[in-house]
């Protein structure tokens, strides 16, 4: 990365000007060095990594029609959850109420099928959508105006959100037969191999990181949780925008839900029990901050597929799949120890060029 | 977010001393937990029963246990996500050794050994490579998890000696009081000496309201969390040998999410989340009353779902009512001006 440009002054490395002035670097160049150096690269080639090993000890872990759609299927879920939660994380809140709002909306789809057999699909999903987007605005406008940290927030509608799925659902158990057929297909349905569910997730996951990445109110969101305090006296609309955060992650949670009971057809009462830990996990692994300020969705995007594809290869590798979550214990505690490191260096570089410059 | 922006301090020492005592979250736990165990005793058929109590305290005991060092933990500003894990891997660890033709003694000690070595890590991460507790405690709660249920996978140790087991489930002589009150009984007196009546305690306090001024006033920041999330392992560790013998089940996958069991108890006991406040007797107000409601709606036959709505009411309401009554109090006109020569200016 030392290598002076021609284009530029002479003594300005890539790496500096990157840092200090990107504007004087071709547009080539810029978008080359910002892939080369970001954090998304690294977990994406430990991703690549993974794949690579399993599939050259078992074949069909990736070229076989099942492996693959279950390649992109199985993280599809967890990755709407993981996009919820990276932007939450962003405003330096987190969201521990994602699985249970997950649970409610699983159950919402089922009933809705059992009692309104004929309802279109595309209402349910909006019932949801709109259920889990209510309880993501309780949450938010809990943390927004209460002037309470998330964590103790969202962990007491954890509790709530998921007393009441089990109160509502009492000793009922939605199953696959209870489900119309046109929507289990949808759940293994897929579009040039493609899975349905998982295109879903990556439009998602496209439109969100697309705002996070070029509007001003994803920009304000990653203002806000660098200094929450600079924000307010700056003069954002912190509390709307906090808002929005939760009632996105909310309704992801909600779209979430329809999807693990189109993909799995049974709703029992621990669905979603501790997926908020693995979202959180997802998007840590994939280079978010805990602290509010920086990363992408991509990334936590990447960290799901991760966690989820890891959880499958492990067999493959001769590992049983036992071993799963201490493998992840340690992506997870390698992720923030790498971020930590690079955070450093990064710190000291802008020292330097300013003492340069 | 917004503590940051007022000044924080540990005790308001102008009010006389019965509004320091009487009117705080500590003494409002206390009132609730004596009201809901009153209205049970008068209300709840067989509450006053023989075995009532037994089983409400053996219930709550790992929970009581693991609220004491997790307390002095976020009263620093941390948090530990990782003690269920812990619990887990204790639990395990005594089955495989006891399995292996360890006593149960020997075994125990290896898995506190084993608590005390995770306890090591989080601590070292945390206060020497100073990384954020909550991305740390996500990373080891699957770490230790994972080795647990690595070690054993979905099989359970049931044989334990007979003798050991019974230790668990026994009360104290005639008493409806179970054994483990005893070890309980004498942690808390120490880490109440230690939280409210040491040098380290007052440390504890400061690096939770500031850490930067408490490192300028001699507090050893770094091995005051390093002592903690150690304690906090070896407690864990007890907590998890205990359920272990008392169920009679060595499981990888033992008292799992009773981290967050635990935190919510330390919070709703007035331990504030951004650290600095905080005391130890409204933390076991705290677990005493999830325990006593949840007691008290099984033999109502009330299912555990409306308990876990109760309690996540109970902790959105604990925080949420400072904020609300402080709003409410600011728009009440003001009393007289004060008579502070330093502030009546202002």
């Amino acid at each position: 990365m030392s290598t002076p440009t021609d284009t530029t002054d002479a003594q300005v490395s890539t790496g500096e000007a990157l840092l200090v002035e990107p504007s004087r670097l071709s547009p080539g160049r810029r978008a080359l060095t910002t892939v080369l150096r970001s954090r998304e690269l690294s977990i994406f080639l430990v991703l690549v990594a993974v794949v690579v090993l399993a599939t050259t000890k078992n074949n069909g872990f990736l070229f076989s029609s099942d492996g693959w759609r279950n390649f992109l299927l199985n993280p599809s879920i967890l990755l709407l959850l993981a996009v919820g939660q990276a932007v939450v994380i962003i405003t330096r809140n987190v969201d521990l109420s994602v699985g249970s709002t997950m649970a409610l909306t699983a159950y919402l789809t089922g009933r809705l099928f059992v009692d309104q057999p004929n309802l279109p699909i595309v209402v349910v999903v909006l019932a949801c959508l709109a259920l889990g987007a209510a309880l993501g605005l309780v949450n938010g406008l809990l943390v927004a105006y209460g002037k309470v940290p998330a964590l103790v927030i969202t962990l007491g509608t954890l509790y709530i959100y998921r007393g009441i799925m089990l109160t509502w659902a009492g000793s009922d158990r939605i199953n696959a037969g209870d489900l119309p057929r046109d929507f289990l297909a949808l759940g293994t349905k897929t579009v040039l191999t493609i899975p349905v569910l998982t295109l879903i997730a990556v439009v998602v996951l496209a439109a969100v990181g697309y705002y996070l990445h070029t509007a001003r109110g994803g920009r304000e969101l990653y203002a806000i949780g660098s200094d929450p305090d600079a924000a307010v006296l700056y003069g954002l609309p912190v509390r709307r925008r906090l808002l929005a955060a939760f009632v996105l992650s909310g309704a992801l949670a909600g779209l979430a839900g329809v999807l693990y009971t189109a993909r799995y057809g049974t709703v029992s009462s621990s669905v979603g029990s501790g997926i908020e830990l693995q979202a959180v996990a997802a998007a840590v692994i994939g280079g978010i901050a805990i602290f509010g300020g920086s990363g992408t969705v991509w990334g936590a995007a990447i960290g799901a597929f991760l966690l989820i594809t890891i959880n499958r290869a492990l067999p493959s590798l001769g590992i049983e799949d036992f071993w799963q979550r201490a493998v992840v214990g340690v992506l997870i505690l390698g992720a923030i120890v790498l971020d930590r490191v690079l955070s450093r260096r990064q710190a000291r570089k802008l020292a330097e060029s300013r003492d340069h410059a | 977010m917004s503590a940051t922006t007022s000044t924080r301090t540990y005790a308001d020492y102008s009010a006389p001393l019965w509004r320091r005592w009487l009117l705080t979250r500590e003494t409002a736990v206390i009132a609730l937990t004596a009201a809901v165990v009153l209205y049970s005793l008068a209300n709840v058929p067989n509450f006053d029963g023989p075995l009532t109590l037994k089983f409400l305290l053996q219930d709550i005991a790992p929970i009581l246990l693991i609220a004491l060092p997790m307390t002095l933990i976020i009263i620093t500003g941390e948090i530990d996500l990782s003690v269920a894990s812990i619990m887990g891997l204790s639990s395990v660890l005594l089955g495989v050794l006891h399995d292996a033709g360890f006593s149960v003694p020997t075994a125990a000690l290896l898995a506190l050994l084993a608590g005390l070595a995770c306890g090591a890590l989080n601590g070292f991460l945390i206060a020497y490579v100073g990384l954020p507790s909550l991305a740390v405690t996500i990373g080891t709660l699957a770490l230790f998890r994972g080795i647990a249920v690595g070690l054993l996978g979905t099989t359970a140790i049931t044989d334990f000696t007979e003798r050991w087991a019974d230790l668990a489930t026994d009360t104290i002589g005639e008493t409806r009081i179970p054994l483990v009150m005893i070890p309980f009984a004498v942690l808390a007196v120490a880490f109440t000496v230690l939280l409210h009546f040491s040098t380290f305690g007052r440390g504890v306090y400061e690096i939770g309201l500031n850490d930067e001024a408490a490192r300028f006033t001699g507090v050893d920041v770094a091995r005051t969390k390093l002592v903690l999330f150690l304690l906090s392992g070896v407690v864990s560790a007890l907590a998890g040998i205990y359920f272990t013998l008392r169920y009679g089940s060595a499981r990888g996958d033992n008292a799992t999410g009773y981290e967050l069991q635990v935190i919510a108890a330390v919070l709703l006991g007035g331990v504030s989340i951004f650290g600095g406040r905080g005391r130890l007797h409204g933390v076991l107000a705290g677990v005493v009353l999830i325990g006593v409601i949840s007691s008290a709606l099984r033999l109502e036959s009330v299912t555990v779902n409306v308990t876990n709505i109760i309690v996540g009411l109970l902790l959105v309401a604990s925080v949420i009512l400072p904020s609300v009554l402080g709003w409410a109090g600011s728009r009440l006109p003001r009393k007289a001006p004060s008579k502070d020569p330093a502030t009546a200016g202002v």
